[in-house]
Formats: C-alpha cells, sequence, structure tokens
C-alpha cells in the first residue's frame, strides 16, 4: 500500500469516528428526551411551569429559553461596541504595531480565563459596584449575567473580524485613498463591506459560546425559574438549570433536562444555521 | 539498546508483582464501601478514619447524594448507603431485600439572614410562611417588627435564597414548612428541589452563605452542618411549644427525645420537645437486613455490622459535636444498637 492510500484511510476513518460521536449525542439526547415529550407534549416548549415537586410535577422549557437567548442577545449587544472598536484598532488603524500586539494577546488573554473565574470575578466584583453605584438593588438577574457574557465573548468577536479587516487587500484600500478618501471613509465604504461576512461569522461565533455559557451565568443569574420581565429581575438559563439540577435528576425530572439539553442544542444549530445562510448571501 | 529496555522492562514488571503480592498477604482485612448522603460527609470522613486507624479496616464513603446512595445499595455495588431522607413504605416494598434504617447524628437547617445590628431576630410560623411565601417584602414591615420589640429593622428589600440544586436540606426545610402551614403545603410542598414562589437560588450550603453574607437583607435556609462553621447571623425559630429557639448541638439533639418508633424512621421536624430546635432530622446509614447476598463473606458482613454498632456508641458520638453534628440521643442510640442486632447471616444473628 503506498503512503497515499495509507493518509486517505487514516483521515476517514478518524473523521468518521467523529461523525459517530455527534451522531451518537443526538440519538441519547434524543432517547433521552422522548419520556418528557411524550408527556408534555409540544407544550414542553412553550410552557412557563417548572414544577419538581413530587406528584404534581408539571415542567416547561420556555423561562429557561428567554433567559438564554435575553441573555446572550443582550450581551451581544452590549459587547459590539467594544469588539468592533477593538478589532478595526487592532486589524487597520495600528496593524502590525506594538500596541496592536500588546492589546492583541490582551484579548486572546480574555478567551483563556476559565469561565468560573468570570463568574467570581462578577459575583464579588462587579455585583458590589453595581450595588454601591445605585445600579441594581441586589444585583443579581440577566443585566450582571449579560455584562459578564459580553466581556467573555469579545475575544471570540474581536479575534475573528480582526483577521479578516487585516486581511482586505490593500490594493483596494490604496485605491480608495488615491481617490481622496479619507481613513474613516475607506473604512465605512471599502473594508468593511470587504470584510462584511467575516465579522458576521466572529459574531455568530460569540453568540454561540454566550448561549452555552454555564458558570459564569448560573453563579449571577439569580436561578429563579421564571421568564425575566425586565433587564434586572432574575432568571435562569438552559446551560444553567441542567448544571444546578442534574445531580439529583431522575425520571421525568431527568428526562426534561435532556429535553432541555437538546432543546439548546438544536438553538445553537439553528442559530450556526442562520449565521450560514447570511455569510453566503452577504459574500 | 533494545536488551537494556528489555531488562529495564522485566524488572519493574518483576517488582510491580512481588509489591503486589506482598500487599495481599498484609491486607487480610476486609475493607467497607459506603456512598450516599453528602451531608453526613465531614462526620462519616472522620469517624470512619479513626475507625480505620484503631481498628484496620479500611472504610470508604463517597459522597454521592442520597439518590445516589439509595440506587447503589439497590444494585448492591455498597456494603451500606446512606440517605438524609428514610425510604417510604413504597419504596421500602421495591428494594431487592428487607432494609433497615440505622440513624447516626441529628443534623438542621438554620435560618440565615444578613442584617447589620440585628442580633436577635426572633421569627414564628406565621412569619416564616409569609416571608418564604412572598407575602412580607420589606424587612421593616409591622408584622415582623411586632414579633421583634426592641430591634430596628431596615426599610430594605427581603431577598429570600434558596437552593438552586436539589438537596436534602430542601428537603427537610420543606417538610418543616409544609407541617407548620397549610398554605405552604398547597402552593410549594416538599421535596428535594421545588417550584419557588419568590427569591433566588444559589448552589450549594457554600453558594447559599456566600449569597447572604454578601446581601444585606437576605434570608435564606442553610445545612447546619455548615452553617455552624461559619460567621453568620441565625435566627430563632418557634417551635411546637411556642418557644423561640437557636439552633445549636443541644437544642438540635433534644428534637430526638420524645417517640422514635422502633424502626426509626421519622421525620423529627416541628418537634414536640419544649427545647427543641424545629427543623431537625436525623441521616441514616441503610443496609441489607439479611447480609448473605451477591456471595459477600461471613468476615465483610461482621465488619459492616461491627463498624455500625461502633457508629452509635458514645465513642464515636462524641465526635459529631467536634464537626457540627448533634449526638444521637441515648432513647435513639439504644434503637439502633437493637437494630443491628436484628440483622442476619444466613438467617444467624450477626452480633448478639
Amino acid at each position: 500500500m503506498n503512503s497515499d492510500k495509507i493518509t486517505k484511510i487514516v483521515l476517514f476513518s478518524v473523521s468518521f469516528i467523529i461523525l459517530i460521536i455527534a451522531g451518537g449525542m443526538v440519538f441519547s439526547l434524543v432517547g433521552g428526551a422522548i419520556p418528557s415529550f411524550k408527556t408534555f407534549g409540544l407544550g414542553f416548549i412553550t410552557s412557563s411551569q417548572w414544577d419538581p415537586t413530587e406528584g404534581k410535577e408539571n415542567y416547561g422549557a420556555l423561562p429557561f429559553i428567554a433567559g438564554t437567548l435575553i441573555t446572550s442577545f443582550a450581551a451581544l449587544i452590549i459587547s459590539f461596541p467594544l469588539s468592533f472598536a477593538t478589532s478595526l484598532f487592532l486589524g487597520e488603524y495600528f496593524r502590525n504595531t506594538r500596541v496592536a500586539k500588546v492589546l492583541g494577546t490582551m484579548v486572546d488573554l480574555l478567551a483563556g480565563i476559565p469561565s468560573i473565574v468570570y463568574g467570581l470575578w462578577g459575583f464579588y466584583v462587579l455585583r458590589p459596584f453595581l450595588i454601591d453605584i445605585g445600579f441594581e438593588n441586589q444585583g443579581f438577574g440577566v443585566f450582571t449575567s449579560s455584562l459578564v457574557l459580553a466581556i467573555m465573548i469579545i475575544p471570540y468577536a474581536t479575534s475573528l473580524s480582526n483577521e479578516i479587516i487585516s486581511m482586505v487587500p490593500n490594493d483596494l484600500k490604496e485605491a480608495a485613498y488615491s481617490l481622496g478618501s479619507t481613513r474613516y471613509e475607506v473604512i465605512r465604504h471599502v473594508t468593511i463591506p470587504a470584510a462584511r461576512s467575516g465579522i458576521f461569522a466572529g459574531y455568530i461565533l460569540a453568540f454561540g459560546r454566550a448561549l452555552g455559557e454555564t458558570m459564569a451565568v448560573t453563579m449571577l443569574i439569580g436561578n429563579a425559574n421564571r421568564i425575566p420581565d425586565s433587564l434586572f429581575s432574575t432568571g435562569n438559563t438552559m446551560a444553567s438549570v441542567i448544571a444546578n439540577q442534574f445531580g439529583e435528576a431522575d425520571g421525568l425530572k431527568l428526562s426534561a433536562l435532556i429535553s432541555i439539553g437538546l432543546l439548546l442544542f438544536l438553538i445553537t444549530g439553528i442559530v450556526n444555521g442562520i449565521g450560514k445562510l447570511i455569510i453566503k448571501k452577504m459574500s | 539498546m533494545k536488551s537494556i529496555i528489555t531488562v529495564l522492562v522485566l524488572a519493574v514488571l518483576f517488582s510491580a508483582c512481588q509489591n503486589s503480592a506482598k500487599k495481599k498477604t498484609a491486607n487480610e482485612k476486609v475493607s467497607l464501601t459506603a456512598a450516599g448522603a453528602t451531608f453526613p460527609l465531614p462526620y462519616y470522613n472522620l469517624v470512619f478514619k479513626n475507625y480505620t486507624e484503631s481498628k484496620g479496616t479500611l472504610v470508604t464513603y463517597g459522597g454521592i447524594g442520597s439518590g445516589g446512595g439509595i440506587r447503589s445499595l439497590t444494585d448492591k455495588v455498597v456494603d451500606f448507603g446512606a440517605t438524609d431522607a428514610f425510604l417510604d413504605d413504597k419504596q421500602l416494598a421495591e428494594m431487592p431485600a428487607p432494609v433497615v434504617h440505622i440513624p447516626t447524628c441529628l443534623g438542621a437547617v438554620v435560618i440565615a439572614y444578613n442584617l447589620p445590628g440585628v442580633d436577635e431576630l426572633k421569627l414564628s410560623n406565621e412569619l416564616l410562611e409569609k416571608i418564604f411565601l412572598g407575602e412580607i417584602t420589606k424587612w421593616n414591615d409591622a408584622q415582623i417588627a411586632a414579633n421583634n420589640a426592641g430591634v430596628t429593622l431596615p426599610a430594605k428589600d427581603i431577598l429570600f435564597v434558596h437552593r438552586s440544586d436539589g438537596s436534602g436540606t430542601t428537603h427537610i426545610f420543606s417538610d418543616y414548612m409544609t407541617k407548620i402551614s397549610t398554605k405552604w403545603a398547597e402552593k410549594v410542598g416538599t421535596g428535594k428541589s421545588l417550584n419557588w414562589p419568590v427569591g433566588m437560588g444559589a448552589k450549594g450550603n457554600p453558594g447559599v452563605v456566600g449569597t447572604i453574607s454578601q446581601t444585606e437583607g437576605a434570608i435564606g435556609y442553610v445545612g447546619s452542618e455548615f452553617a455552624f462553621s461559619q460567621k453568620i447571623q441565625m435566627a430563632k425559630v418557634q417551635n411546637s411549644k411556642g418557644e423561640y429557639v437557636l439552633p445549636t448541638i443541644a437544642s438540635v439533639s433534644a428534637a430526638a427525645k420524645g417517640n422514635i418508633p422502633d424502626d426509626t424512621r421519622i421525620m423529627l421536624t416541628n418537634s414536640n420537645d419544649p427545647d427543641s430546635y424545629p427543623i431537625s432530622g436525623f441521616t441514616w446509614i441503610i443496609l441489607y437486613k439479611e447480609q448473605s447476598y451477591n456471595g459477600r463473606s461471613l468476615a465483610q458482613a461482621e465488619e459492616t455490622v461491627k463498624l455500625l454498632d461502633w457508629l452509635v456508641s458514645a465513642e464515636a458520638q462524641t465526635e459529631a459535636a467536634n464537626v457540627n453534628y448533634a449526638p444521637l440521643t441515648e432513647d435513639a442510640a439504644a434503637k439502633a444498637k437493637a437494630i443491628l442486632r436484628s440483622i442476619t447471616y444466613d438467617g444467624k444473628a450477626i452480633l448478639n
């Protein structure tokens, strides 16, 4: 057998393993979710009841779906100005300078901090600060979690956008400069349109990360199983209810938690799908 | 080169074989495995370690939760299990063989709060109901003030902190609330995790205490084994005789005075003793009444029962208070010993 064939077989079998793992995950999630969907039907998704008391067990995922989507969207909105400005700074204005290298490393460092550390910082530093300045009453809830999430997703959005922005061909930009454009005009009319799809992909990635974040959020959101009625009210997210309740869960409750896992999987999949579609249209 | 490696590998293998062979002869004594509730974990860790040191029997205890303890015993993968909630008649019937309960110590659930300057807080049953159902939302509410003459209460919002994870602590707390309040029984009920009407959740006893001590105006329930080791304000709770009692080792132990059934399966919340702290309860070790199963040896069975007999003896019980658990009353310990003497191997009693 020649080396080419061997390489082919190895690569094929390894990627096949990944396919099997992903398929197995979906299979076991669906299998575990069946009892709760059988009991509650599609009402599981639209019901806001979460009653684990024996004898009157009743589960609905809406509070957690709402909590997850609200915190993640809010985090995306809060992080957008920060990460977009940073990626322009790194990829356009100060490209290849020492300042940019230091700043770039710092941003990448943010991605390396374990999420429990973000949670601790949020709990012991950010929350008391928000109470002190009178912004919040008790400091737990959607707003505090979104704020911490926003900081956590900055590196994901920044790195990719930065990479794409710095890859915009110089010829294009120089052409615009030669026509008398200012720097702002070049960014506005050349860099951003050229890098649009890549920047968007960065935010999709960041959003996906926010959807699945568990530890930092569970320490700050208040873990109250209700649909948040304002930015400052407490709530719960899909990942955090699973992490919290999994330990002592069995029977129908376990199935309900697995169903939430399945829904989270689907939502992340849908978000990625929509993202890919939009990227395709843009480029 | 190759031969050197071969020699080395052989040498390592040989010495490894010798090692394990030596271990086997030195370790003829049986070792016991157990798993279950996390609530008594620090106590069990301490006394089992002492037992291993003095008697030589190795005891391994895994804190995997009461549910896990029951499952492990059902699957017969442990010598005994541990649980904070006794098996009800239905659960007992579902076990593969008759199971007995041995109470090992008492614990309590304290009501912790954070109100700077308020050193004593008396909470009647009515106040507990209204605060935890969200009917009273401010600390300076007239109803709280009426019960706490001479105490200045701030105009702060009440923040109820409960557990976000399933827990035996929540079970004892909600069992008490269900006993004292029909409204609570209707709206919330008893369980390891509940449909909370108000408040926010935090993970584990440390999470609840952390949140309370970080938030002025917070109130919540915490397992005594953890709360007693923390500097945190605790409320006096009204027991069934109308007395306001602070949770202490003595007042928790007092909850076990009075009528304990012979099989010791009883929730001690809202005890009749005038000195008792009302949110108290036993924690149990569970094991099969017939110890000859799955090919277990007589030595294994003997060691299991001897260990438990020692665990309810005065020697081990005095250790309990050192790690913030309340020791068994003499009556409860006597009943535990009687149960242990009913345990058999091939139909013959193991202890006499």
